[in-house]
């Protein structure tokens, strides 16, 4: 659906994104990761046909954005890092005025603006003024009015942004039910909300793709050798020796005992985890729980170290 | 088309709905009729027509004035709030941001010009004054407002700030207006230039009730320049 081939974008000498490129299926919930000031915003904003590139083509369903941004906007839903909200309107005048200004008849304004009022929870506030809103109904607003012409793709820029932990997962559900009927691309510092709602994500560094793929991929081509932490029942003696010897096993290390368990720390790549399950059940330790604390943050920082140093 | 007719309704509506548009009108109103008072009827006996003139020739200065505050806050504002992305990411050609936004404002200064008919409407019920004259000089104001608000627009396109957005607009006012000035201490061929660019020479025929063809072109001009650099400056602004 969505084509980037050698995207660049220069801003006076400062190259805020050099040379991207990928392609984003339809129907898929796409995650944008970069640091602050990799080029995570410009990019929306150029897919968002808010801005231009210095040089490149995008294409959204075949059309170039360049030559046709008038049509292809109609296409497009998209909540910039500060939601574009008219403060004196009121919730649904202003989605209406979005809805009409965005190809919706003046007929169906009203349906549509009722439709995503009640999808994104602001049907109790559509009398209020934006002026009066929390934040968290703000930033609703803000994907409302991404949502309101029922766009094919939808591309928001931060919408977790200042947002508490129940509308976070609001927000993440809202998200989900998006998977299938729109083409979503979404950027979060919240890296666990990336990695609970996208299907693929997309690694910006100093203005660069520095990765893409799903986070197994990402993970396994960071090369993780992370540690893994082991509990076990008793004592970690005959757990420590057994692992030891284990082939591709870099280290052991007892970390805490406790009452009646241990815990283990094994430096060791993760796909050897069944080797080291076996490891400890033919030396008779009764395993009580196995878990990778690698997540996303670790893989996402050993991806961007090397641009890091370099930048 | 249908676009500059949203973006004209919604803006004028914030206009209505916001303290800043009330506070604008009542302020340059209340100026304007004191003004009025003091000087167009000024003390002793005056012909009708010299009274009208007096009040258009006063009332033009509210005008840009007035144009000018009103438009400050067209594009700035958008660009300081941020809602400029919702344009900008909308199917709306930048030209149809500018016209409907400057067309919001044009209805405002109406609205504006509209309040301040009380003023002529007692020189008729005191004495006698010309339909033709009253009708030049509100269409001297119109075309004096929309080329000052068009020139506005342009200065609001230019920053994010409103004061100096206003600044801006005051300059290139100001610029034109002493043009008639420098017209009168220069001598060919610079003269001419600056005598077919002074605004307050082309306001002077409406002020006496004189339609003048080259006038009107002259007002319509400048509004269709303000407009054209604002669209350009919006259009640039897409690349930075």
């Amino acid at each position: 659906m969505i084509e980037v081939e050698g995207l660049t974008k220069y801003y006076g000498r400062h190259a805020a994104i050099r040379n991207l490129a990928f392609t984003i299926e339809r129907g898929e919930v796409i995650g944008f990761l970069g640091l602050n000031g990799a080029g995570k915003s410009t990019t929306l904003k150029i897919l968002g046909c808010v801005l231009l590139p210095t040089a490149g083509r995008v294409r959204i369903e075949g059309q170039d954005a360049l030559d046709n941004p008038h049509a292809l906007r109609k296409q497009i839903g998209f909540l910039p890092d500060t939601p574009p909200l008219y403060e004196e309107m009121t919730v649904g005048a202003y989605l209406s005025f979005v809805a009409q200004l965005r190809g919706v008849p003046a007929g169906k304004a009203a349906g549509r603006v009722g439709e995503v009022s009640s999808r994104t929870g602001l049907s109790q506030v559509q009398r209020e003024p934006i002026s009066s809103l929390s934040h968290g109904y703000r930033q609703r607003v803000g994907v409302a009015q991404a949502l309101v012409h029922n766009p094919q793709l939808l591309i928001l820029d931060e919408p977790t942004s200042g947002l508490d932990p129940e509308q976070i997962v609001e927000m993440r559900a809202l998200v989900q039910s998006l998977k299938g009927s729109h083409t979503v691309l979404i950027s979060s510092h919240i890296l666990s909300e990336i990695s609970q709602t996208c299907d693929r994500l997309l690694v910006i560094q100093g203005g660069e793709i520095v990765a893409q793929g799903t986070e197994a991929q990402l993970a396994q081509r960071a090369g993780s050798t992370g540690p893994i932490e082991l509990e076990i029942a008793g004592s970690a003696d005959a757990a420590v020796s057994a692992l030891q010897t284990l082939p591709g096993v870099i280290s052991v290390q007892l970390v805490r005992t406790e009452l009646h368990a241990s815990v283990l720390r094994v430096e060791a790549p993760s796909e050897l985890r069944p080797q080291l399950v076996r490891a400890l059940v033919a030396a008779n330790v009764d395993l009580l729980s196995l878990s990778k604390p690698e997540r996303l943050e670790s893989i996402f920082l050993k991806l961007t170290h090397g641009k890091e140093g370099r930048a | 088309m249908r676009a500059i007719y949203l973006i004209a309704r919604r803006d004028l509506g914030a206009y209505l709905r916001t303290m800043s548009g009330y506070v604008i009108l009542a302020g340059i109103l209340t100026l304007n009729g004191v003004l009025f008072n003091a000087f167009a009827l000024g003390e002793g006996e005056h012909r009708s027509s010299e009274v009208l003139s007096r009040f258009f020739y006063m009332s033009s200065g509210f005008t840009m004035v007035a144009a000018i505050l009103i438009s400050m806050r067209l594009l700035a504002e958008e660009r300081q709030t941020g809602t400029l992305a919702l344009l900008y990411s909308s199917p709306v050609r930048d030209v149809e941001i500018v016209v409907g936004k400057f067309l919001s404002a044009l209805v405002f200064l109406c609205l504006f010009l509209a309040l301040t008919v009380y003023m002529p409407a007692l020189v008729w019920a005191y004495g006698k004054v010309s339909l033709g004259h009253l009708f030049a000089g509100y269409l001297g104001l119109v075309l004096l407002g929309s080329a000052s608000l068009a020139l506005g627009t342009f200065g609001s396109s230019l920053t994010k700030s409103q004061v100096l957005a206003a600044v801006i607009s005051g300059i290139l006012i100001v610029l034109l207006l002493i043009c008639w000035q420098l017209a009168s201490v220069t001598e060919r061929p610079f003269s001419g230039p600056f005598n077919a660019l002074a605004l307050y020479l082309h306001f002077r025929p409406f002020e006496l009730g004189l339609i003048h063809l080259k006038d009107v072109v002259y007002f319509l001009l400048v509004t269709y320049v303000g407009l054209f650099g604002a669209t350009r400056v919006l259009e640039a602004r897409r690349w930075k």
